[in-house]
């Protein structure tokens, strides 16, 4: 439960912190909250020679309210926007969505961008963000690149994340004022790893319905027959349920009978809690 | 090894670390304030929870070397605040302990709760109380306690 010994730099730019992660010949880590990486250093499933401190760039931290949306920093916290540090743009799902990751003391240093540059299946904000159409802004040798997190995000623990690259933030596009959401999770106990999440979004009016599973799959997957569905608005329960195997049988193809009615119920509840708003 | 320096307990610590070494380790070893324990050393039970920059935080989810410059407040430091004056004698009443172990991590979640919360409900204590891990009391005398304690500050301050 101790980790291996590692080198540990705390660079004082963006660009420092690129050129130190991007070492030739070394294992390197950016660290920010470091709640989900410290455990894995200290159980010994994850092995570095260099650990890059990166929780004190304050180009990482910024959180703005732009005409076209919000902006996040990579270094914002779950507890800050639990707590509606971060402007609510989304009618309260991000509160949401983050006040149910792990424990309090833990969101209180986790950041958004490690969570999504970690690719946690079970993660909450790879979900959140791909259901929200956001991207990710990076930073790197090469200068600086913007993604949709549906396209980052590429697997179990696995993004498109290039050696000496750096999330500096998010862009979350402005919803219209018809947006409607809602968000499912199913946890064994509080603050354990999910075992099913859902969300659902329109963005406004005339926006395409958005559903996303996550924690099923090796990673979070758009359900586009689901969607489908809600997008005409006449599904009865049994057509929906009908679509979501559909969506199951690509995304979740090896899912036993027990998952199959855990997932097909976790997006019955988003899509319940979505209709209600 | 590198040198950091931080405020413990309200008192300003100088020392040389091993980048590898846990905040939680640190403690113990190297300022002898064995009130934080370690259960789990991943994040798991709570027991090892702390105040950093005025968050509670897993002290065996930080390391020393990334704490230079914070403030620290480990449950040693914490004997003198308010809050926890009321909130450890309600443990006592409560009997919210057996073996004492989880108790430090309770105490300072206990005060974290107490702070966010005016006068919170025993639902609401369990919630917020699910990472820390009692494998004695069934947590009744737990919940009990801060409940009463909670009661207490809200009368005090109405």
């Amino acid at each position: 439960m101790k980790a291996a010994p590692f080198e540990y730099l705390r660079p004082a730019s963006v660009a420092e912190a690129s050129a130190a992660l991007g070492r030739n010949g070394m294992t390197t880590a950016a660290i920010a909250g470091g709640q989900s990486l410290l455990p894995m250093l200290n159980l010994r499933v994850a092995f570095i020679d260099l650990l890059v401190d990166i929780s004190r760039l304050d180009e990482l931290r910024a959180v703005t309210e732009t005409p076209s949306g919000l902006q996040i920093g990579a270094l914002t916290t779950h507890a800050a926007i639990e707590d509606g540090k971060v402007p609510d743009l989304f009618g309260g799902l991000l509160r949401r969505v983050a006040g149910q990751i792990s424990y309090r003391a833990v969101r209180n240093h986790g950041t958004i961008g490690g969570s999504v540059a970690l690719a946690d299946p079970a993660a909450d904000w790879p979900g959140c963000l791909m259901a929200l159409g956001a991207s990710v802004r990076i930073a790197g040798p090469s200068g600086a690149r913007s993604e949709l997190v549906s396209d980052f995000v590429q697997g179990s623990y696995s993004t498109s994340l290039a050696a000496g690259e750096i999330i500096l933030g998010f862009e979350l596009p402005r919803p219209g004022a018809s947006l409607r959401w809602g968000f499912a999770k199913v946890v064994r106990k509080s603050g354990a790893f999910a075992s099913s999440i859902a969300f659902v979004v329109t963005p406004g009016r005339s926006a395409p319905v958005s559903v996303v599973l996550a924690a099923a799959a090796a990673r979070a997957q758009a359900c586009p027959e689901t969607a489908q569905h809600l997008q005409r608005g006449t599904a009865t329960d049994e057509a929906l349920r009908q679509a979501i195997a559909r969506d199951l049988a690509v995304h979740v193809p090896d899912a036993d009978a027990y998952q199959q009615r855990l997932h097909t119920a976790t997006i019955l509840r988003a899509i319940r809690d979505w209709r209600a708003q | 090894m590198t040198e950091i320096t931080l405020h413990l307990n309200g008192t300003q610590a100088a020392h040389t670390v091993e980048p590898r070494q846990t905040l939680a380790d640190f403690l113990r070893d190297r300022c002898g304030l064995t009130a934080t324990h370690l259960g789990c050393e991943h994040g798991a039970c709570g027991a090892c929870t702390v105040v950093l920059d005025g968050q509670a935080a897993r002290s065996c989810l930080q390391l020393a070397v990334m704490c230079d410059g914070r403030s620290i407040q480990t449950l040693e430091g914490l004997r003198a605040d308010p809050v926890m004056e009321v909130l450890r004698r309600h443990f006592h009443e409560s009997h919210a302990l057996q073996c004492g172990f989880c108790t430090p991590g309770m105490l300072i979640m206990g005060r974290d709760i107490l702070q966010r919360y005016r006068e919170p409900d025993a639902q609401t204590i369990r919630h917020e109380l699910s990472g820390q891990i009692c494998r004695c009391t069934g947590y009744a005398g737990i919940v009990d306690a801060i409940v009463a304690a909670g009661r207490e500050i809200g009368t005090a301050t109405r």
